[in-house]
């Protein structure tokens, strides 16, 4: 049989079933009972060639659309991708190695690592950073479990302008742990959290509160406020950051006492999704119920400096069913992503790359709200690069409208905010032309004259 | 030096390598230099600090300033001080280091699948659905399971996903029941995910071949046992032979026998988990499946389960419409509910399917073999220096004890220093906890018979260093740009992110 990955000559898979003494590999599988071999081939498809792969691959993309215009975000964003990114970790020392365990041969990793932690906690505000989660969702829900083991507390007040799906998968992570959470509306006005309606929901019993900053509308939180109303009654607040960009330009949440962020739009392609990368920053004093890895530094046998994965008696490999939490698995690769993405913009350019995606959504938001039978909502408060549209028109018809130009409109927010009639998340990140947002502009009013 | 005596002078396969010293990428940084720059705005200029109020950032983040050719070297420089499967062999117990090819890489960065958002309607998005339908389809195919989900990120977020399956269908039985039982040999991830689950975790004691010791499973298992988790191969890499019978035991009392598919690699195209009684189970798509361990991740740990389970999968599912266009199916009241925002680490699902497609029946066949075989081969070649704890045939992985070599005081954990010195990486160190001093070889498909002679010779070198110059090993790693770190003074007083001199 051959295969191109498998290095061996039918001689020489002979010659070592001899030195094992083995007269054929079927001794080897001998030990799996007779009934459970399975002794014809798998209903796979057949061997492909690399080039039928690629073929495949790319029938798939194409299949898949790819000249359209994108006014989509929540949770996901389309931002340029510095070409250095790809080339660099590419690169087989980072592309095939291991959780650096063996620290002297894995110096790379985890000093790259300790670099992503010290951005992190720079742009958050927070004392130190772990080197990364799986993504956002699954990050809020380990912060809301963290919090829990500070505080010996087992409630949680979750903000509903936190992204739905994150709501969701903190809801599956807390329904086995006796933790009950609590919803909070919010300001229809400018569609930040409900702080009459949070102080009422905070109490003794509160673990944390769980916001999210830019929040689901892009709508920008007002963070001290609703960290004064956590302490006061001794909880903790969990900022929950979606679109990482923002921090660029937006205050970070230096009252929050656990950041949990995505880190996708640091040059993470969207990919349908994932692999995205999850981070939890937080004050020095929780650190020791922080999941997942750490990188610290230390000094080897002469004095050189080194880095380690550290602080692991916290960790599932060594406390099992007492571990902060099962995570063991990260997403090393894409934090390195983040790490050269952030390199590449350093201090001024996240600055200036934050400003132009407000400038975008600025601009986007007054063109779409000035046609007729549009408008915009929230408008209270100050946003980032993503805002919520009302439209007399049913969204599906003025989406397929735009979709007719290879346009992408808003997110129907139907499915998870009933109350809002004909409501639409659009986000304009730098990716997106004056062109683009004039051509939707003018799809959609030309629907919403006629109706 | 050498290892055979004669020759050029060598160790093993490695001679002492350059490298050059790096600092951290703050320490380079000097204001004013950029390796970015944006478009000209087409759209008006903002004021930023006008138009966010209180909510405007005052002070920058300390990011650095770089040029981009110092970054390219920054991160080159910091590469060449990381081993990788990519230089040599990486036999990792348990963690299935084998080729990473790098079509997978090529096609998961193909425009269309690589830029596609992930709320784009299903129209837009049938190229990816289709590619999802089909690697759903192998996997199940391959572990003889009826139905799957691709969103666990991870094997242990694929574990927590899968006792949550236990865990609806005994609720929906009336009784969720109370523990889980774990063998000793297990993971650290099991009993962990056990706890998060909300279950207590029952150990499980194995017997003198390292195996499940039936009849202390017989005794243990009762009504308010919910699953056993179950490696299988075990982390000493022996496949349970009596897997029907410890299947048998679990159901006789309503309990579900639940497969940690890290050692999945021993099976592929040999035997199906679903044919041997395993009602759930987790892949790793990133040991199995070829997608790159980059350094820790990403994974992607999809669970497959049998049909009495799959009314309980996460949200959403992949479904198909009446004109046989596909679409995610929110509507499954059923359901435990989502276990992670999107689809899962979609990236990783066009790796993996890469992988088997370059393989086909014939090629994941004669991978399963080959990885049994190296394993077996190195096996042979050594078993006459090391201790061999439980001689029970070994698939796709050998697990040794320093138990000879500690007698001269020298530890696992030092022998897997001094490996490094011949230019290998270590093998797993001290695990499974079952074996005492262990060594955990997995050496994949993926090496040849020239990689595994050059691994025998070392393993044999520094077995007979570990008689003449024991001290040589203990003090190991000699060739390596930094020595071994001190993880005590990492640990009292941490120190986990740069900051800028006062």
């Amino acid at each position: 049989m051959k295969m191109r990955y498998l290095p061996k000559s039918p001689d020489e898979r002979k010659q070592m079933l001899a030195e094992i003494g083995a007269a054929s590999i079927a001794d080897l599988f001998a030990v799996i009972p007779a009934e459970y071999r399975l002794d014809r081939d798998l209903d796979v498809p057949q061997q492909m060639a690399e080039s039928e792969i690629v073929n495949y691959f790319r029938a798939a993309g194409q299949k898949n659309a790819t000249d359209y215009a994108s006014f989509l975000g929540a949770g996901a964003y389309r931002h340029y991708r510095p070409v250095i990114i790809d080339s660099l970790v590419q690169r087989g020392e980072f592309l095939t190695s291991y959780t650096p365990y063996q620290a002297e041969i894995t110096q790379g990793t985890l000093q790259a690592i300790f670099e992503f932690q010290t951005m992190i906690a720079e742009l958050t505000g927070m004392d130190v950073a772990n080197a990364s989660m799986y993504d956002g969702s699954t990050g809020a829900a380990e912060a809301v479990m963290m919090a829990v083991r500070v505080t010996g507390r087992h409630e949680a007040v979750v903000a509903r302008t936190v992204h739905p799906e994150y709501r969701e998968v903190l809801a599956t992570y807390a329904k086995h742990q006796g933790l009950p959470a609590a919803s909070v509306g919010y300001d229809r006005e400018t569609g930040r959290v409900n702080l009459t309606a949070l102080e009422a929901a905070v109490t003794e019993e509160t673990a944390a509160v769980l916001v999210q900053n830019p929040n689901f509308f892009g709508t920008i939180e007002d963070i001290p406020a609703i960290a004064a109303i956590a302490h006061a009654k001794g909880a903790l607040l969990i900022v929950s950051i979606a679109e990482a960009i923002s921090l660029g330009v937006v205050r970070p949440p230096i009252e929050a006492d656990i950041v949990s962020m995505e880190a996708q739009s640091f040059g993470v392609a969207l990919s349908y999704g994932g692999p995205f990368c999850g981070v939890i920053a937080a004050k020095e004093q929780y650190l020791r119920q922080m999941p997942g890895r750490l990188v610290g530094q230390t000094v080897d046998s002469t004095g050189y400096r080194g880095f380690v994965l550290t602080l692991s008696t916290r960790e599932q490999h060594i406390r099992r069913e007492k571990a902060t939490s099962n995570i063991c698995t990260n997403q090393a690769l894409v934090a390195l992503m983040a790490t050269i993405f952030l390199t590449v913009y350093g201090k001024e350019g996240i600055r200036e790359l934050a400003e132009h995606n407000l400038a975008k959504a600025a601009y986007t938001a007054e063109v779409l709200s000035s046609q007729p039978a549009a408008k915009l909502l929230f408008n209270g408060a100050p946003r980032f690069h993503e805002f919520v549209l009302q439209t007399s028109e049913a969204p599906e018809l003025w989406g397929q409208r735009l979709l007719d130009e290879k346009i992408v409109g808003g997110l129907d927010l139907g499915k998870w905010y009933p109350e809002l009639e004909n409501a639409t998340l659009w986000c304009a990140t730098e990716m997106v032309t004056r062109e683009q947002i004039d051509t939707a502009a003018r799809v959609l009013a030309a629907g919403l004259v006629e109706a | 030096m050498t290892s055979n005596g004669t020759g050029p002078k060598t160790l093993g396969k490695v001679r002492p390598h350059q490298t050059q010293n790096e600092r951290l990428v703050f320490e380079k940084s000097s204001p004013g230099k950029r390796a970015y720059k944006m478009p000209p705005l087409d759209v008006p200029a903002i004021d930023a600090a006008a138009l966010l109020g209180e909510s405007h950032r005052s002070e920058d983040a300390e990011l650095p300033e770089l040029s981009e050719i110092e970054i390219i070297r920054h991160f080159t420089r910091l590469s060449t001080w990381n081993y990788a499967i990519d230089l040599g062999m990486y036999p990792l117990g348990s963690c299935t280091m084998k080729y990473n090819p790098r079509v997978n890489e090529a096609v998961a960065r193909i425009e269309g699948l690589a830029e596609a958002h992930p709320y784009r309607p299903d129209a837009l998005a049938q190229g990816i659905l289709e590619v999802i339908e089909l690697l759903q389809r192998c996997l199940i195919e391959i572990t003889g399971m009826d139905a799957i989900t691709l969103q666990p990120a991870a094997g242990a977020h694929g574990e927590f996903t899968g006792i949550l399956l236990v865990r609806a269908w005994h609720e929906s039985q009336g009784n969720a029941r109370r523990k889980i039982l774990i063998p000793d040999s297990a993971h650290g991830t099991n009993p962990a995910t056990a706890a998060i689950c909300g279950y207590q975790v029952e150990n499980l004691k194995s017997n003198a071949e390292g195996g499940i010791d039936l009849e202390a499973l017989a005794r243990q298992v009762d009504e308010e046992t919910a699953a056993l988790m179950l490696t299988n191969p075990s982390t000493i890499g022996v496949f349970e032979s009596r897997i029907h019978k410890i299947a048998d035991i679990l159901h006789a009392k309503g309990s579900l026998l639940y497969m940690d598919g890290a050692n999945m690699n021993a099976l592929v195209g040999k035997a199906r988990p679903g044919d041997f009684g395993v009602d759930v189970m987790h892949l790793n798509l990133h040991k199995t499946f070829s997608t790159p361990h980059g350094g820790g991740g990403p994974g992607s740990g999809p669970v497959a389960c049998k049909a009495f389970l799959e009314r309980f999968l996460p949200i959403p599912v992949l479904a198909q419409n009446e004109n046989g266009t596909k679409c995610w199916d929110y509507d499954r009241p059923q359901s435990v509910g989502r276990v992670r925002a999107f689809y899962g680490n979609t990236g990783m699902f066009i790796r993996a399917l890469a992988y088997i497609l370059a393989n086909g029946p014939d090629g994941l066949r004669q991978t399963t073999e080959d990885a049994v075989l190296n394993a077996n081969y190195i096996r042979a070649k050594l078993e006459d220096l090391y201790e061999l704890p439980y001689k029970t045939a070994s698939m796709h992985e050998v697990v040794f004890s320093d138990k000879r070599q500690a007698a001269k005081g020298v530890k696992t954990g030092d022998i897997a220093k001094r490996l490094i010195d011949y230019g290998f990486h270590p093998y797993t160190v001290s695990f499974p906890m079952i074996v005492h001093g262990a060594l955990m070889i997995e050496p994949t498909e993926s090496e040849s018979l020239e990689e595994l002679d050059l691994f025998v010779d070392a393993m044999r070198a520094i077995a007979k260093e570990v008689d003449e110059t024991p001290e040589l090993v203990k003090s190991a790693p000699h060739s390596t740009r930094v020595g071994r770190l001190d993880e005590v003074q990492a640990a009292r007083k941490p120190i986990l992110r740069w900051r800028p001199a006062k």
